[in-house]
């Protein structure tokens, strides 16, 4: 029996006990006309359902993580698995393919000793099942019955079940609190063990990366841990090759969108641009590693380079920058509409031409928009992974030339998670202090930028 | 100064003009106009080169992706009279059916007909699950038993290679004779919407991968949308301007400029913490997209509320309803249009992330289509990425191809949700 079941069942007895209850509001209407109930009788309906289904939601939940436990335990209990092994994998293995065959899930045990526990199993979820559905029943029996003792006609019905949809409204915003201080939590926990291996200078500090997933936990040789190469890498493609390509383009485009272009054109411009934005990332990725990855090496080479990697910063960067073109030219069209049209009106009075205006009053005043524009662009750009992971590298690289194979932070984070690393390697647990250091400066960006934007809009309100 | 003393000449008259245009003056307005020229033209250019860019991805991806919708197959005649097969029963799971066909020699009768009819070369070339192409048409259509039929059947991927004139040198006679005689041939494949990852790319397939990413996107969906409804509704119409309001907008704000592969660590630290055997879930997978796709839907559901005027919000008040039933009678029904075209973009989103579900493990490979929320999947994306890796030719245009599906899926999204914002937009 699986939690979707019992979820099930919760709201098939909801919906009964929404029924049952608002009939009987309706007989109080009836049994004295002309009076009036102290709530409508739906409001009657709904408070015995949720009554009825709450707890047997929350019973669910709790039963769908204590029930595997509890027959676990009884299966244990059993004569049959007196001869398991005491120990280790096997006795885990062991249970495991007993269950897998006992829920369905395997037609045959492959370690025939296993067999014997198929049945204690088969029992003992039976069992369970029946116990958990009888225990849903009297718990929604329960709550039905308290529900039913209230109802009265002067009832305030209403109040109650606005109150408790006020407490979910309360909850749902509280999803984001939670959301923030469980990424915190979790990269501080992680990170926290992996400083007790490694000391937070080797890592900040050290120009030598190359953690070795297979080497052994009690020595840790911290000289391997530095990062510095990654956090060169990373703002290397994302700030500064990304930059040199999306700044211009986004600030034009956004610049003629707005100024130059004819309103007919704008409207199948402007959406046909902001499609760049909704190609996935695994696209660009492709297209960076498949075609302009090998086309830049083939340019080196013909220019002289030699042995020009196949990977490079250089693809990754430029497909990088068009992926956020769109974003900056949105925020730079957000910040130059921002701007007084007063200001754009008396510049052009001057006898100012349009470009003049646009160059010395218009981006003047938007100039802080659009820093913070590109403060958030940049922090998109670092934090951005599919693209690098694809076409930029594994080479951990200190060097300036965009031709050579560069690594960043996010790369390196899938590397060290995908590999076959355990959870208490500082191999693993690196990963988890690059996501720290990758969080607190996408958050310093966002936070900084968000800050001027809005000094910037109260700047002109 | 005389001029200027004198009644003012009409507009344009000569003496006014003759006293400004100096040749100096001249020069210096020709070059503005140039600089004038230049810049629009560069605002054009940035314009056309992102579009450039566009339009180069999307052919590129196409012209290696429309291969990818088609696989090199064998046209061989089959003389079922000869075999000695008997159908199993119709009862029989198909699995099972197969299993039997299998058993009573259905591979070693198909090798035979295709030597007989194009040498043992090409037979030895054939996939060696071709025999499961005609044990399924068998199934479906038991009367061939009786007939010799015609059949398309695939190749192995060396052939495929030599087909499209690469891989093993010594194939590629072969394949040439083959051709030139029309029984080998690339043809369009509909299984490759039906079949599930595969290690040989003349039998891969995206419907697992297509699967698991509708069960991920339903997951997500059934928490994000609610969540994020609630906590909009919460934060516009209810909330006290106070400290802990405050916290809330601003860990909103974050979370939604958070890259998306931090949401796949807290993933891996939290969710497959509390659930250590849903290892690439599409319920883990959609549950850490729903964390990343809640903000997204706060943030367009609170600007489509707020665009609900507040006459609509005084005069139900007034009318005597809660402050409940004014917001869940009147105020949601009309944002509601708002908020859906904002969840439509932020699903679109999810649906293309690629990298939290890298983290959570669903990077398996996954050869069965998952059939609950608790089984090992893949999604389309990171389906992707994993073909990608493939050096096989073959798989390149496997990979154009779903790139191809996924961008069509999104294109569908996103003019759902430009239909919704112009179909029901008010402006009051």
């Amino acid at each position: 029996m699986s939690p979707a079941f019992l979820l099930l069942l919760a709201l098939g007895l909801g919906l009964a006990a929404w029924v049952v209850a608002r009939a009987r509001a309706w007989g109080f209407k009836r049994a004295r006309p002309g009076e009036r109930l102290a709530a409508l009788p739906s409001y009657h309906g709904w408070y015995a359902a949720l009554w009825v289904a709450l707890p047997v939601v929350v019973f669910a939940l709790v039963w769908s993580v204590v029930a595997p436990q509890l027959v676990a335990q009884s299966v244990l209990a059993d004569p049959a698995a007196a001869d398991l092994p005491t120990f280790g994998l096997q006795r885990e293995t062991m249970l495991a393919e007993a269950r897998a065959v006992a829920t369905g899930a395997a037609p045959d045990v492959f370690n025939p000793d296993a067999e014997a526990l198929v049945q204690p199993f088969r029992e003992a979820i039976a069992r369970f099942n029946i116990i958990g559905i009888v225990a849903a029943l009297v718990i929604a029996f329960a709550g039905g019955a308290w529900a039913f003792l209230r109802m009265r006609p002067d009832f305030k019905a209403r109040t109650k079940v606005e109150r408790a949809v006020m407490g979910a409204l309360l909850l749902a915003s509280l999803v984001a609190i939670l959301t923030t201080l469980g990424i915190f939590a979790s990269l501080i926990f992680e990170t926290v063990r992996f400083f007790g291996m490694v000391s937070p200078i080797d890592f900040l500090f050290g120009t030598e990366w190359g953690p070795d997933p297979m080497s052994a936990t009690d020595n840790v040789d911290a000289s391997r841990y530095g990062a510095l190469p990654l956090f060169w890498g990373t703002i290397y493609i994302g700030a500064i090759i990304a930059m040199i390509v999306a700044i211009p383009l986004g600030l034009m485009s956004a610049i003629y969108l707005t100024q130059y272009a004819d309103p007919r054109w704008r409207k199948w411009l402007k959406p046909m641009l902001e499609i760049l934005a909704g190609v996935p990332t695994v696209v660009y990725g492709y297209f960076a590693a498949l075609t302009v990855a090998p086309a830049i090496r083939d340019m080196a080479t013909a220019i002289g380079i030699e042995n020009a990697s196949s990977e490079s910063a250089l693809a990754a960067g430029l497909v990088m920058g068009v992926m956020i073109i769109p974003f900056v030219s949105s925020m730079a069209d957000d910040s130059i509409a921002a701007v007084p049209r007063a200001m754009r009106d008396g510049s052009l009075a001057m006898g100012a031409t349009h470009s003049e205006t646009i160059r010395r009053v218009l981006l003047p005043a938007a100039l802080p928009g659009i820093v913070a524009g590109v403060m958030l662009a940049i922090s998109r750009a670092i934090g951005e992974t599919m693209i690098v992971v694809m076409a930029a590298g594994a080479a951990a690289n200190l060097s300036a030339n965009p031709l050579e194979a560069m690594t960043t932070v996010t790369f390196q984070i899938v590397a060290m998670l995908t590999g076959e690393g355990s959870f208490d390697h500082p191999a693993t647990l690196s990963a988890f202090a690059l996501g720290f250091v990758l969080f607190l400066v996408t958050l310093a960006l966002n936070f900084i930028a968000l800050r001027v934007v809005k000094r910037f809009r109260e700047a002109y309100e | 100064m005389n001029e200027l003393s004198a009644p003012s000449p009409a507009f344009g008259e000569e003496p006014a003009i003759a006293l400004t245009r100096t040749p100096a003056f001249e020069a210096r307005l020709k070059r503005r106009y140039a600089a004038e020229k230049r810049f629009r033209f560069f605002g054009l250019a940035a314009i056309v080169f992102s579009l450039a860019v566009l339009l180069f991805l999307l052919v590129t991806m196409t012209m290696n992706g429309i291969g990818g919708f088609q696989r090199a197959t064998l046209t061989v005649p089959i003389r079922f009279s000869q075999a000695e097969i008997t159908l199993p029963p119709e009862t029989d799971s198909l699995g099972v059916a197969i299993r039997s066909l299998e058993d009573q020699g259905l591979p070693e009768f198909i090798e035979a007909e295709t030597a007989r009819s194009l040498g043992e070369e090409a037979s030895r070339q054939l996939s060696p699950d071709a025999w499961r192409v005609v044990a399924e048409q068998l199934i479906d259509e038991p009367s061939m038993l009786r007939r010799e039929v015609e059949l398309d059947l695939p190749t192995s991927k060396n052939l495929s290679a030599a087909l499209a004139g690469d891989g093993h040198a010594d194939l590629q006679p072969l394949a040439r004779s083959l051709a030139e005689q029309g029984v080998l041939a690339k043809r369009f494949d509909p299984g490759f919407l039906s079949r599930s990852d595969a290690t040989d790319s003349q039998l891969a397939g995206i419907w697992g991968a297509l699967k698991g990413s509708i069960l991920t996107m339903l997951v997500t969906l059934a928490l994000a949308f609610p969540i994020g409804v609630l906590a909009a509704l919460y934060l516009e119409e209810y909330a006290p301007r106070n400290r802990w309001t405050d916290l809330i907008e601003v860990s909103i704000n974050n979370l939604a400029a958070v890259p998306s592969i931090i949401f796949g660590l807290l993933g891996l630290a939290v969710f497959l913490w509390l659930f250590p055997n849903l290892r690439s879930a599409p319920l883990i997978g959609g549950m850490t997209l729903a964390l990343m796709t809640m903000p997204v839907i706060v943030i367009s559901g609170r600007n489509a509320v707020k665009a609900v005027p507040p006459s609509i919000r005084a005069g139900a008040m007034a009318l005597g309803a809660s402050p409940i039933q004014v917001v869940f009678h009147h105020v949601l029904p009309l944002a509601l249009p708002g908020i859906l075209t904002g969840t439509i973009i932020g699903m679109a989103r999810a649906l293309g992330e690629t990298a939290p579900l890298l983290m959570i493990g669903m990077r398996a490979f996954v050869a069965t289509p998952p059939d609950g929320f608790t089984d090992p999947a893949t999604v389309l994306p990171v389906q992707i990425f994993l073909w990608s890796d493939e050096i096989d030719r073959g798989f390149v245009e496997r990979t154009s191809a779903a790139i191809i599906v996924l961008l069509l899926f999104l294109l569908v999204m996103n003019g759902i949700a430009i239909y919704l914002r112009n179909r029901f937009e008010k402006t009051w």
